[in-house]
């Protein structure tokens, strides 16, 4: 277990490298950035892996396995998704002027 | 095997360093694309790492769940279209939140079982039991478990409101009063299982009243108000994580999260104000239920047929474009990039217009666009391109509704008032591409459709833009 005042300067921290991160983010990328942020919560899945790793009775597992299904889809999801917004930033490169017609296949 | 756990702390280390610097990365258009990777390798070796922890229980189970988690969010993530995205985020934010509650739910029920072994045993086990957590611990875990109910429930309600599965705002009187007295009892309920007085039905009513408070305090928020709210609730999901990792002693989870929760803060806070809202009023003023009389708006809307159009623009000096979200759903912004380059082969000045909250988020008109391949330099911001409008010839509005409504600025008694907005009406023609004659996302009446120098081009957005372009080809010929 961490000692409570050594968590509690990680907690500080770690709040204003978060707020120093975001301070100068151009609007265009912010929503980008929410999916990234989204993904990086998805560190959730260790947590629920742990919880179910020391689960004993059939409900507790239940309720970790549910927790590990949640978390995975977080973390996956969020990456899927935030990746692909981030790949239309390729066309933002010097050469951008040429058009390029990749449609989105719905 | 001691090298082992100082192992796995090293993997958790780097996890959480690579997570910041992916993220810093990603605050760049630039690096953007490779911060994500960066942070996708520290997610991979945290969850890689933590299956080798020692005294880990149920390892296939863990591993089913995680693969079959994984490759169900891959496989929608991968297929969603990208108008989508918005609503995708809320979803796997609201897993996140709901893992997080999951986690406070076991620690929470195996509290209860050791309370019970420890009394049987006479206070003294006589079987070695696991320490039941601390007071502080307990009271985080719980915490953390409110939290990412309200988070979990909160922002389903969001995905199902952007998918257009409920339209209707659900609205009630002495809702406040009934929203409040439903967090009171939560945080009651919470407070007895943090001072020791868990049981199961208990912690069962616990996660009841949490999920409910998520519920009712999403379900009164109106559509336009909805990136503010996920912003929100991706924020509470990091603080959530981080509690659950400090009872859980787990320092990646308390950095990720936090880092979450920090950033997430700030973003809803600057998502917010490019709407001229603030976020108390967003979560407790229900939006469109302003009081007061809206203005009657006078006149009647003024079509214009595609040809007409098409000739105004091709014989124009600057034409402005501005897309709004009805533009992403027809999935039309191809068609207006081909139909820009007509334009620009024409010789007219082509500018893309983008409000800050145009689409669904900020920013995710940008990316629409980008995806098109619209280039970077032709896209301006409100406030860059607000004092251009007065030499545009022809601002052309597809799909856009409240970002260019002057009641924002005329009308006190409109909900929007207040908001910015882009000043298309100062230039000498505007043609608002729209598919009926219908209020917009927010319901609100638009005085611009009714302006004299304003033309209604009536039609599906890719249709629409669609015969411009035949018009403007036949031009040529």
């Amino acid at each position: 277990m961490i000692d409570g005042f050594l968590a509690l300067y990680i907690f500080m921290l770690a709040a204003f490298t978060g707020y120093e991160i975001i301070a100068r983010v151009p609007v265009i990328l912010h929503t980008p950035l929410m999916s990234g942020s989204n993904f990086v919560h998805g560190i959730v899945l260790v947590g629920a892996m742990i919880a179910l790793g020391h689960a004993q009775t059939p409900f507790e597992m239940t309720v970790g396995f549910l927790g590990v299904l949640l978390g995975a889809g977080n973390a996956a999801g969020g990456y899927v998704v935030t990746e692909r917004m981030l790949e239309m930033f390729k066309s933002s490169k010097p050469d951008a002027g040429k058009p390029n017609a990749s449609r989105e296949t719905k | 095997m001691n090298w082992l756990p100082s192992l796995i702390k090293a993997c958790y280390f780097l996890a959480a360093l690579l997570f910041i610097l992916g993220l810093k990365r990603m605050s760049s258009p630039r690096t953007a694309r490779g911060g994500i990777v960066w942070a996708g390798y520290g997610m991979l070796l945290a969850v890689l790492a933590t299956f080798f922890l020692p005294g880990l229980y149920n390892v296939g189970l863990i591993a089913a769940a995680v693969l079959i988690g994984v490759s169900a969010a891959w496989w929608t993530g991968k297929r969603v279209a990208m108008t989508a995205m918005p609503q995708m985020v809320a979803l796997y934010n609201g897993m996140g939140g709901g893992a997080a509650a999951a986690i406070g739910a076991v620690e929470l029920i195996g509290y209860v079982r050791e309370l019970a072994l420890l009394q049987s045993a006479g206070g003294s086990p006589a079987i070695p039991v696991v320490v039941p957590l601390a007071p502080v611990e307990l009271a985080l875990g719980v915490l953390g478990a409110l939290i990412g109910a309200v988070s979990f429930s909160g922002s389903l309600i969001a995905f199902a409101k952007l998918q257009g599965w409920l339209d209707k705002r659900f609205v009630f009187p002495a809702q406040r009063a009934v929203n409040l007295l439903l967090l009171a009892a939560a945080v009651l309920l919470g407070v007895l299982l943090a001072s020791g007085h868990a049981s199961l039905p208990l912690i069962a009513a616990f996660f009841v009243l949490a999920l409910l408070f998520g519920l009712m305090m999403t379900l009164p928020i109106g559509g336009a108000d909805m990136p503010v709210v996920i912003s929100l609730y991706n924020a509470l999901t990091g603080l959530a994580v981080a509690f659950e990792g400090f009872v859980l002693g787990n320092e990646a989870m308390i950095i990720a999260g936090t880092v979450v929760g920090a950033a997430g803060t700030l973003l809803t806070q600057l998502m917010a104000k490019a709407m001229n809202r603030s976020i108390g009023n967003v979560l407790f003023g229900s939006f469109g239920a302003a009081g007061g009389e809206a203005q009657a708006i006078e006149g009647a809307q003024k079509p214009i047929e595609a040809s007409d159009a098409a000739v105004m623009m091709a014989y124009a000096e600057r034409v402005v474009i501005v897309p709004g979200y009805g533009l992403a759903v027809a999935q039309a912004q191809h068609k207006v990039w081909e139909f820009a380059q007509l334009l620009i082969k024409r010789g007219v000045k082509v500018k893309f217009a983008i409000h800050p909250v145009a689409g669904r988020m900020p920013g995710h008109m940008n990316v629409l666009l980008a995806e098109a391949g619209v280039p970077y330099d032709l896209i301006a911001d409100m406030d860059d391109i607000n004092p251009e409008f007065a030499v545009t010839d022809v601002a052309l509005v597809i799909g856009a509704n409240d970002v260019v409504n002057p009641l924002a600025r005329t009308d006190p008694a409109s909900p929007i008032y207040g908001m910015p907005i882009l000043d298309v009406g100062d230039s000498r023609h505007v043609i608002v591409v729209k598919r009926g004659k219908g209020t917009g996302f927010a319901g609100i009446e638009n005085a611009l459709f009714y302006a004299d120098n304003t033309r209604m081009l009536y039609g599906d957005g890719q249709a629409a833009v669609g015969q411009l372009v035949n018009e403007l080809k036949t031009l040529d010929d």
